[in-house]
């Protein structure tokens, strides 16, 4: 699914990632922890070719295709998919024109027919359900003064419509009340398939009994500096990311 | 004074119905007196008046001109068509209730044309707006909408100004006078439009709003006129006691577009909401010059402007707004927003805040900015192209006014040209414009 290769990447002339590598197959879920600064977030725009972000060295291909020559919404069509962490307000785009917007987008790239305003204004509304959104939350301007859990929840709507192959949750979990995460744990578990890979970025452990990882592995210093299976979240937890960065 | 305009004067002197004449005669002393304005005048020390070093000339009162196929909504309700100045008759439809009359200064018989002249004017400050004066100077024709006291317009009152770009600098005049009753209300749409080729024109058209007390007004002044016409003129509206004044504003740019707005609230409790959309691109020019007059206590005024610049287009926006010592416990918000296309475009921004009185409230902002690189890159994350985006982003951008247009067959029409306003190609636009038909689905479709 995901090959990455000695990524380096710099943001405005400071080195952040400096030499990561991650090898993701299909259908497999891996959780990404890490000290705040290291690096995660960076990760995900890095995939996603976000301005500003430029590559020094390494590579990385999505389904067996170099991914970082690619135009973003190329990188879209291909079937990623970042959840931000920070997710971008757009006043005066609602969110049902949006959605519709990247929906087409996504259709038309992948040569699967057009989907009808019937048919996906009805899956948006199931959508709606299952992520515990108010369906009023699709007339609203993209993100305009949603709180920050229902940002997240707005996500990962984005998310289920878009039917990605590689989706990256960056703290999708943060800010969610108890309820939420429930939520949100139940849609990405719905979406988990043989061909459908994730990675979650997060700080907590709790995520992670609501959906298991395959693998979990420490980012410090913009690599990965420990991997792991389940048991190195509860470890990490106990003992935190000290250990670990000293003897790396 | 400079003679660019001499023709129409003389013209409008000889051929103007005699009852006109002492409007003429103090709009030609005023314009007389007054210098033309130039870059160090402080009000138009932005404007480029390069469009005016030439001589205009009215059109023959017989011409018919081509009118091809220059666009304006069709709206339900009376329509009033002019071209190059000249009433056409053939495109036009009056459809009133009684208690209200729509007519033109020209066919005004003794009784009316005495109580226009009386009315005629009085919400203008002659010595501040030039060429105001200038329009009284080469009045010949105008529009009087008048709606008596308790009447209800259910249907609009559409003036339609249209240059045909026929011949080579033409002088348009375009005067409206609406006078509403106490408690009545009605909705009046202007719309400036032209040929998209063709000779130059210069318009100066000035509307003139009376509110009677409780009175309400829906108002509308779309300026869609492009390519080399200029338009210098406005709106000057003077509102009574609890009296309501909407009045929405677009001008989409063009060689020269110089536009005042002035709104005078003359009884307590009146409320005025100020609208508008400025969208220059090319070399264009776009000047929304807005006054707010509080004169008395207890008033409201709300005031939004958008403007989008693109290529090396300029943007004036200067909002005053104006509270007289006794207007206390006034309530006035202004905002001006400017989303820059381009690096070359340019924009000129500035609240000018008089307040005299101590017991307001008066919130005032302006911002210009580029497009938000990140905003357009996380629409691309979720696939959708670059182009795209951004015509989303910009449309997004004036959306909420758009949306805020009352009238519903005006803002179908108004949709579609802006959004495409953006655009390339009919791809870019169709979500925008399918938003509409997705929410009806999802009214329906949400009480399965
Ligand atoms: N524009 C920038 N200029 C300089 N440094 C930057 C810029 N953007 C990000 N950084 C730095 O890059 C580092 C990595 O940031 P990143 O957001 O990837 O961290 P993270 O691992 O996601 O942290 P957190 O857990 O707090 O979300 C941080 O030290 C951050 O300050
Ligand atoms: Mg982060």
């Amino acid at each position: 699914m995901l090959k990455i290769d000695n990524l380096h990447a710099r943001v405005d002339d400071k080195d952040i990632l400096k030499g990561l590598n991650l090898a993701i197959k299909p259908g497999e879920v891996h959780a990404i922890m890490g000290p705040n600064g290291s690096g995660k977030s960076t990760l995900g725009h890095v995939l996603a070719g976000r301005p500003g972000y430029a590559v020094t060295a390494g590579s990385a291909t999505l389904l067996g295709q170099d991914i970082l020559d690619m135009e973003t919404e190329e990188r879209a069509h291909l079937g990623l998919f970042l959840a931000y962490q920070y997710p971008v307000e757009i006043p005066g785009v609602s969110n049902m024109e949006f959605l519709k917007a990247s929906v087409d987008a996504v259709r038309e790239a992948r040569g699967q027919e057009a989907i009808s305003s019937v048919d996906f204004m009805k899956q948006a509304r199931e959508c709606c359900k299952t992520v515990d959104l108010d369906q009023s939350f699709l007339k609203r301007g993209v993100n305009e003064g949603f709180s920050g859990g229902e940002k997240k929840r707005n996500e990962l709507m984005q998310m289920m419509l878009l039917e990605p192959k590689l989706c990256i949750m960056d703290e999708t979990d943060s800010g969610l009340d108890i309820d939420a995460l429930q939520v949100v744990a139940n849609g990405v578990n719905a979406m988990r398939n043989a061909e459908r890979s994730f990675i979650l970025v997060t700080h907590y452990q709790r995520l992670l009994n609501y959906i298991e990882p395959d693998y979990v592995h420490v980012l410090a210093g913009g690599r990965i500096i420990k991997s792991g299976d389940k048991s190195l979240a509860l470890e990490l937890e106990e003992k935190g990311y000290a250990w670990l960065e000293d003897a790396a | 004074m400079t003679d660019f305009m001499q023709q129409p004067l003389t013209v409008a002197a000889e051929t103007a119905p005699a009852w006109l004449a002492q409007v003429l005669e103090r709009g030609r002393q005023q314009w007389r007196d007054s210098a033309l304005p130039n870059r160090k005048t402080e009000a138009w020390k932005y404007n480029n008046l390069q469009a005016l070093q030439q001589p205009f000339v009215a059109v023959d009162r017989h011409a018919a001109p081509q009118l091809g196929n220059i666009r304006y909504p069709q709206l339900p309700g009376s329509t009033l068509v002019f071209a190059d100045g000249l009433y056409r008759e053939e495109l036009s439809k009056i459809d009133l209730p009684a208690g209200a009359r729509l007519l033109r200064f020209s066919e005004a018989d003794e009784a009316s044309a005495a109580h226009i002249a009386e009315r005629l004017g009085s919400a203008i400050n002659r010595s501040q707006h030039r060429f105001a004066a200038l329009n009284e100077a080469t009045l010949t024709d105008g529009v009087f909408l008048q709606v008596d006291a308790n009447t209800v317009l259910e249907q609009p009152v559409h003036l339609v100004w249209l240059t045909s770009g026929q011949m080579e600098a033409v002088s348009v005049n375009q005067r409206l006078l609406v006078q509403l009753g106490a408690n009545s209300q009605a909705s009046v749409v202007e719309t400036f439009s032209n040929a998209n080729t063709g000779g130059t024109a210069f318009t100066n058209g000035i509307s003139e709003l009376l509110l009677g007390e409780g009175a309400r007004l829906d108002h509308y002044r779309l300026q869609l006129e492009q390519g080399e016409s200029a338009h210098i003129g406005g709106v000057h509206a003077a509102i009574d006691a609890n009296s309501t004044l909407n009045s929405f504003h677009l001008a989409l740019g063009s060689r020269l577009k110089r536009i005042d707005l002035v709104v005078e609230h003359r009884g307590q409790g009146a409320h005025c909401e100020l609208n508008g959309i400025y969208l220059p691109r090319g070399e264009e020019q776009v000047d929304y010059h807005t006054c707010i007059e509080h004169a008395v206590p207890h008033c409201t005024s709300s005031e939004t402007f958008r403007g989008i610049v693109s290529d090396e287009a300029c943007a004036i926006f200067n909002g005053r707004i104006h509270i007289h010592p006794n207007a206390q416990k006034t309530r006035a918000e202004l905002s001006n927003k400017n989303l820059l296309t381009s690096n070359r475009a340019e924009v000129n921004t500035k609240p000018e805040l008089e307040i005299y009185a101590d017991d307001v409230q008066c919130a005032h902002g302006a911002t210009v900015a580029q497009m938000d690189p990140l905003t357009l890159h996380y629409l691309r994350t979720r696939g959708v192209p670059k182009d795209e985006a951004e015509v989303m982003i910009s449309y997004g951008f004036i959306n909420e006014l758009v949306d805020g247009v009352r009238n519903k067959a005006l803002r179908d029409y108004l949709k579609p040209l802006l959004a495409r306003r953006f655009a390339r190609n009919d791809k870019l636009t169709r979500h925008i414009l399918e938003e509409e038909s997705l929410e009806q689905e999802s009214l329906e479709g949400g009480h399965e």
